[in-house]
C-alpha cells in the first residue's frame, strides 16, 4: 500500500487542472437568477466636503433599480468597520470609518454612492449620473509635512493626523551606543506599493428578506472573519449568515478583512430585495483596495571597529491613510524584528502611524518583515562598508548562534543555523569567482554587484498568548476530520487558501496521518456553512497552525480507530499498532483492519459499549509560540552607469522552513515572493500628486508590474532545520521570499555603485533615479 | 472598466466607411484593431458615439511594393508585418520594430493604420513614417508625413477621413531600433530609430514629444561628418520630452543621447 510517506512528496497541485484550464470558481463566477449589479461612486478628491448629492438623473436612467446613499446605508449597517487593537502605543487614534461617506470624503475612491441596476453596464452608465457637489479641501499627502503641528487634517472631525505613536524599548540602548567605535545613520524608505492580486475583489450578496437568512460570496483570505463582523453590522446573526469564498486569485494581505463594498453590497440586498453583485475593475482596485509598505525608517546603529553590532535606534513613520487598515497597526512589527538574525545589546524603536489623504495601508505580503529585514540588511552593509569589512564577515560575526533565543523584545525564535544558509548560498553563487570577475569587470568600466540578504522572519500567527494581548484577537485554527462510512475522508478547516494550494498540501498531511490513499481525502474551506470558526490564511500560518490542526483532528480519529481495532481484535487497546493505516495485533501484522474498515465498522451495530457512532473529530490548535524561516539570498547585478539601467545576472536563494510537506509548493511561494520583492525594489510604486492628491498610476499602463520577461532564473535550495514548536515541525513560506528579495537586490546595486561613492540607494531602483545619482556622483 | 454606450456600424467600403463617418458626426470614432482606442473607450477617457468598424473592408490588407515604394494597407497587423518576407526586404527597419509592438496579443489585433491614425508619439512606426517622409493615404488625399503629426494625439486627418494605407520609400541601407523601457512590454521611456538611406542618415525618436520627431539636428551633423557621439550631442535640439511617472525629462534627454550613439553604432556594427 503505497499511502505513507506523501509528507515531503514533489506532487503536483490538485487545484491545477481545474484552474490552468479555465474551470476555476472565481467571484465572477457566481450568478444568481434575477441579480442586480452594484457600481460605486468614488470621491475624485482626495478630500472634501460632500455639500450635496443628486441622484435624480441617475435613479431615471435606463435599468436602475436604486441609488443609495449614507442616509439610506445609516438605518442598515450598523456601526463602523472594525480596526483590531493595535500594538499596545503610548498614543492612540482610531476615527470610525462607516462604509461610505456621509459629509466629508478623505481619499480619493472613499465611495459616496452607489448605483444598483439591472446589468453591470446600465449600473456603470447611471453611475456617471450621480452629481455630488463638493467642495474641495486641503489634501495631506506627505507623512511629514501630516506630522507637524498645523498641519492640515486629513479630516476635519480630528485632533492631529496621528494615529498612534509607541515606543519600543529593547535594552539599554545608551550603553550600547557608549561603546560604540562607529554610529552610522541613514534614512530607508518603504514605497506604496499595491498588492495587485490578479483576481480583484468582488462579492455578490443574497439577502432573503421573511427569513432573516444571507448568503455572501466574496474573494476573501477570512470567510469567517467576513461573517462575524458583516453578519453583524446587517443584525444577521452568524447562524443565518453564510459566507462562501471558492477559488481566491490571490489576496498578499489586501483580502484579510472586511471591506466598505462587502457591506454596502449585503445592505443594498436588503434594501433592494435582489441578490446583488459588485466586481471591483482595475482601476477602482488600485484606489481602492488596501496598499502596502508606505513607511519611512530614520535609523542609527553602533558599531564596534572589528564588526561587533552593539546598538540600532529608529523610528518608523507609517503612513496610515485617511482611515486604519483593519489591521494597519501589525506592521508595527518590523520595530520588533528591526534586529534580524543578529545579537544586540540594544535595540531602541518607536513607530509613529500618520493619517493621510490616500487609500489605508493594511498588511501586503510579509507585512513588517520585508521592512525590517531591509532595514537591518542595509544597515549592516553601510557598517560593513564604512569599516572595510566583507558584508558576510560582519553577517557571520553578529548571527545569532544558539536557540531558542530571546530578542531584545522578548520574542522567542524558536530555531536557527544562519550561517549554515549563508555559507550554502555563498557556494551556490561561487562567491569568490563572482568578486573577481567584479573587479575585472570594473576594470573595464562595467559596475557588478553583489547583495546579501540574510533574513529571519517571525510567522505562524500566532499563539493566543501573544496575539490576544496585542491585537484583541486570539489566532488559533480549526479542523474537522470526517471519516466516511466506506473510508474516504473529509475535512473541513477554517483557514482559506487564496492560491497557496492547500488542497493539495493539506491532503498530503491527512494521507500520511491517517494512512489513507490521498485521493480519497478532500479539503473543504471556504464555505462558513461547511467549516468550523477560523481565522483565515495570512502570516504564513495555514500550515504551522492550521496545518496542526488538521493533525490534532487525525489524531483523534486514529486514537478512536484504536479503540474500534482492539474492539475487533478483542484485544486490548494498548496491543493495537497502527502502520501506515493498518491496525492490528502487535505481533500478528497478516491479520490487519484498514481504516476503511474500521470506519465502516464504527456506522454499524455492535460497538464497544459506551462508545458513539461515527469516526470524526474537531480541534482547533492554539500554537505554543510563533515559528521562524530564515535564509540567505543573494543577488549579483549589473548597472549600466550610462542608462541606469539595472539587470539581474543571478539569483540565489537558500531558504529555511522547517519540514516541507511539499517542495513544489514552497519553490512555487518562492518564486512569487521572490518576484514581488524584486518588483517592490526595481519597478513598483503608487504615486499621487502632492498637490491635489490624485493618482498618478491609476492603471496598469503606469504602475510597473513586471512580467516574466524581467524576472531572473531563481536559484533555489533550502536548509531544513524543523521547528521545536510543533509535531510537523513546519514553519512558513507564504512571506519569506518577498521578506528576503528587495534588500538583496538593493544591497547589490549599492555595491555596484560603490566605486562612485554612492552608498544606499532607495527603492524603486528606477533607471532615472540611478543615472542621476551616478551623475552627481561623478560631479 | 466598461464602456460608455456606443453605436456600432461595420461598413463594407471606404465609401460606406465615410457616409457614416458624416452621419455619426465628430464623434464617432474609426475603429481597426482597437489596440489603442478600446482601453481608452473603458477608462471612459473617450466616448465615442459610433464605433465604425473597418475591419470588414476589403483591400485594406494589402502589402504592395512597386517603383521605389512599399505600400501598406491600413488594415496590415504588426503580426502581418513581421512576417512578411517582402517587407523584411524592402523595409527591415519596420518589420524590427513590428516585433517590438506591444505583445502578442496587440500584434494580433493592431494595425499599422491604426497607429498612424492614432498619431500617438508612443507609436514606433509613426517616427518611421516621419523619418522615411512616408506618405499617408486616405479616403479624401494624400498626406505627407511631416505634415501629418500636429499634436499630442492629433493629426491632420479631419472626422470623415479613414486611412486606407502608408507608403514608404523602399529602405535597404543599414538601419536599427533601440526601445529602453522598463519593463518588455511597456511604451518606451525613449525610442531611436536610425536608417542609412544612400549616403545620409534618417534618425527618428519615439516618445519623446508630443509627436514623433525626426532627429534633423542629429542627421545634419552626421551629413557634416560629425561622430555619432558629436551628433547625438545635438539630440536636444530635435526632442521635447517631459517627466512622467516613468522618467524625468533630463533622463529622457540624457537618455537620447546615449541610445542615438548606441543605435548607430549597431546599425553601423550590424553591416
Amino acid at each position: 500500500m503505497a499511502v505513507t510517506s506523501m509528507i515531503g512528496a514533489r506532487i503536483q497541485r490538485r487545484e491545477d487542472p481545474k484552474l490552468i484550464t479555465g474551470h476555476g470558481n472565481f467571484i465572477d463566477d457566481v450568478n444568481l437568477v434575477n441579480m442586480a449589479h452594484m457600481s460605486v461612486v468614488r470621491s475624485p478628491h482626495a478630500h472634501a466636503r460632500i455639500r450635496s448629492i443628486d441622484t435624480s438623473a441617475a435613479m431615471a436612467s435606463k435599468g436602475v433599480v436604486a441609488v443609495l446613499t449614507a442616509a439610506d446605508f445609516k438605518p442598515v449597517i450598523g456601526g463602523p468597520l472594525p480596526v483590531t487593537n493595535s500594538f499596545v502605543a503610548d498614543k492612540k487614534q482610531v476615527p470610525e470609518q462607516f462604509p461610505i461617506a456621509a459629509d466629508e470624503v478623505a481619499y480619493a475612491g472613499e465611495p459616496v454612492a452607489v448605483v444598483v441596476a439591472d446589468d453591470r453596464y446600465l449600473a456603470d452608465d447611471a453611475a456617471q449620473l450621480v452629481v455630488v457637489d463638493y467642495e474641495p479641501l486641503p489634501a495631506v499627502m506627505d507623512i511629514e509635512k501630516a506630522m507637524e503641528p498645523g498641519s492640515p487634517l486629513v479630516k476635519s472631525d480630528r485632533p492631529d493626523n496621528i494615529g498612534w505613536d509607541a515606543a519600543f524599548p529593547g535594552g539599554d540602548i545608551d550603553a550600547a551606543f557608549a561603546e560604540a567605535d562607529v554610529v552610522l545613520k541613514q534614512r530607508i524608505g518603504q514605497q506604496r506599493v499595491f498588492p495587485t492580486a490578479m483576481e480583484t475583489r468582488g462579492c455578490v450578496a443574497d439577502y432573503i428578506p421573511y427569513d432573516n437568512r444571507c448568503t455572501l460570496w466574496t474573494s476573501t483570505q477570512v470567510p469567517h472573519f467576513i461573517r462575524l463582523f458583516v453578519g453583524g453590522a446587517l443584525g444577521v446573526p452568524e447562524s443565518q449568515f453564510r459566507v462562501v469564498s471558492h477559488d481566491v486569485g490571490g489576496g498578499f494581505g489586501a483580502k484579510l478583512r472586511p471591506y466598505p463594498e462587502e457591506y454596502l453590497a449585503t445592505a443594498a440586498s436588503k434594501l433592494t430585495e435582489r441578490p446583488v453583485k459588485w466586481i471591483e475593475d482595475r482601476t477602482e482596485s488600485l484606489q481602492a483596495t488596501t496598499q502596502g509598505r508606505g513607511q519611512i525608517f530614520d535609523v542609527e546603529v553602533a558599531a564596534k571597529r572589528d564588526g561587533t553590532l552593539l546598538g540600532l535606534k529608529f523610528t518608523q513613520l507609517l503612513d496610515i491613510g485617511a482611515y486604519h487598515g483593519v489591521f494597519s497597526a501589525f506592521q508595527v512589527v518590523a520595530c520588533l524584528l528591526g534586529g534580524g538574525c543578529y545579537t544586540w545589546k540594544a535595540i531602541n524603536a518607536r513607530s509613529i502611524g500618520v493619517f493621510t489623504n490616500r487609500m489605508s495601508t493594511d498588511p501586503y505580503r510579509g507585512a513588517g518583515r520585508p521592512e525590517a529585514t531591509h532595514l537591518v540588511e542595509r544597515i549592516v552593509d553601510l557598517v560593513a562598508l564604512e569599516l572595510g569589512m566583507e558584508p558576510a564577515e560582519v553577517r557571520r560575526k553578529n548571527f545569532i548562534t544558539s536557540f531558542p533565543h530571546t530578542n531584545n523584545f522578548g520574542l522567542v525564535y524558536d530555531s536557527g543555523e544562519y550561517a549554515k544558509s549563508l555559507d550554502r548560498a555563498m557556494a551556490n553563487i561561487d562567491y569568490p569567482a563572482l568578486r573577481k570577475r567584479q573587479e575585472e569587470l570594473r576594470a573595464q568600466g562595467r559596475y557588478t554587484g553583489i547583495g546579501f540578504s540574510t533574513y529571519v522572519e517571525i510567522c505562524g500567527l500566532g499563539p493566543s498568548s501573544a496575539t490576544a494581548p496585542a491585537a484583541g484577537i486570539a489566532l488559533v485554527e480549526s479542523s474537522m476530520v470526517r471519516v466516511h462510512p466506506t473510508g474516504s475522508v473529509t475535512v473541513s478547516v477554517g483557514t482559506h487558501s487564496h492560491g497557496q494550494g492547500h488542497e493539495t498540501t493539506f491532503a498530503q498531511i491527512v494521507a500520511d496521518t491517517l494512512g489513507v490513499p490521498y485521493d480519497s481525502v478532500e479539503i473543504r474551506h471556504g464555505d462558513t456553512g461547511d467549516t468550523p470558526f477560523g481565522y483565515g490564511t495570512y502570516g504564513s500560518r495555514s500550515l504551522a497552525v492550521g496545518g496542526m490542526a488538521i493533525m490534532a483532528s487525525c489524531h483523534k480519529v486514529v486514537e478512536k480507530a484504536k479503540k474500534l481495532a482492539a474492539h475487533a481484535f478483542e484485544a486490548s487497546e494498548e496491543d493495537i499498532v497502527v502502520d501506515q493505516g493498518r491496525y492490528f495485533v502487535r505481533g500478528n501484522p497478516s491479520e490487519a483492519k484498514a481504516l476503511a474498515e474500521l470506519a465502516f465498522a464504527s456506522y454499524g451495530a455492535g460497538l464497544p459499549e459506551g462508545m458513539e457512532h461515527g469516526l470524526e473529530a474537531v480541534s482547533y490548535f492554539d500554537p505554543p509560540n510563533f515559528v521562524w524561516p530564515f535564509g540567505c539570498h543573494i543577488c549579483a547585478v549589473e548597472v549600466d552607469p550610462e542608462t541606469g539601467g539595472v539587470s539581474i545576472d543571478r539569483y540565489v536563494a537558500v531558504d529555511d522552513c522547517g519540514n516541507v510537506i511539499n517542495p513544489m509548493v514552497v519553490d512555487g511561494q518562492l518564486h512569487g515572493g521572490i518576484a514581488q520583492g524584486i518588483s517592490q525594489a526595481l519597478f513598483e510604486e503608487v504615486l499621487y500628486d502632492d498637490e491635489t492628491g490624485q493618482m498618478l498610476t491609476g492603471t496598469m499602463l503606469d504602475y510597473f508590474i513586471p512580467t516574466m520577461a524581467e524576472m531572473p532564473h531563481f536559484e533555489l535550495d533550502r536548509t531544513v532545520t524543523p521547528s521545536p514548536t510543533n509535531e510537523l515541525g513546519v514553519k512558513g513560506i507564504g512571506e519569506a521570499g518577498t521578506i528576503a528579495s528587495s534588500i538583496a537586490v538593493i544591497n547589490a546595486i549599492t555595491d555596484a555603485l560603490t566605486p562612485f561613492g554612492i552608498k544606499h540607494v532607495e527603492m524603486p531602483a528606477r533607471p532615472d533615479r540611478l543615472w542621476s545619482m551616478i551623475k552627481e556622483a561623478r560631479a | 472598466m466598461i464602456t460608455a454606450p456606443f453605436e456600432y456600424a461595420r461598413p463594407r467600403s471606404v465609401d460606406e466607411a465615410q457616409s457614416l463617418l458624416n452621419k455619426y458626426g465628430s464623434d464617432a470614432k474609426v475603429i481597426a484593431g482597437g489596440q489603442s482606442l478600446i482601453p481608452l473607450m473603458r477608462l471612459r477617457l473617450s466616448q465615442p458615439t459610433a464605433l465604425i468598424d473597418i475591419q470588414g473592408i476589403r483591400g485594406l490588407n494589402e502589402v504592395r511594393r512597386d517603383n521605389g515604394s512599399v505600400e501598406i494597407g491600413a488594415l496590415v497587423r504588426h503580426v502581418d508585418i513581421q512576417r512578411n518576407a517582402m517587407l523584411r526586404e524592402s523595409l527591415p527597419i519596420l518589420v524590427e520594430m513590428s516585433n517590438d509592438v506591444g505583445d502578442n496579443q496587440v500584434r494580433n489585433l493592431g494595425t499599422i493604420g491604426g497607429v498612424i491614425a492614432h498619431g500617438d508619439a508612443a507609436g514606433d512606426y509613426n517616427a518611421v513614417a516621419l523619418m522615411l517622409d512616408a506618405e499617408i493615404i486616405t479616403n479624401k488625399r494624400r498626406h505627407q508625413a511631416r505634415d501629418f503629426y500636429r499634436d499630442i494625439f492629433t493629426t491632420a486627418l479631419e472626422h470623415d477621413e479613414v486611412v486606407t494605407a502608408v507608403r514608404f520609400p523602399v529602405s535597404t541601407g543599414r538601419f536599427a531600433y533601440t526601445k529602453f523601457r522598463r519593463r518588455l512590454y511597456d511604451w518606451a521611456i525613449a525610442g531611436v530609430a536610425v536608417q542609412e538611406t544612400g549616403s545620409s542618415w534618417r534618425v527618428g525618436y519615439v516618445n519623446l514629444a508630443t509627436t514623433p520627431r525626426r532627429g534633423s539636428a542629429v542627421e545634419a551633423a552626421l551629413a557634416g561628418g560629425a561622430s555619432a557621439a558629436d551628433a547625438a550631442a545635438q539630440s536636444g535640439s530635435d526632442i521635447d520630452p517631459t517627466s512622467d511617472v516613468r522618467a524625468t525629462a533630463e533622463y529622457k534627454r540624457h537618455l537620447t543621447q546615449v541610445l542615438t550613439v548606441r543605435t548607430l553604432q549597431k546599425a553601423t556594427m550590424a553591416a
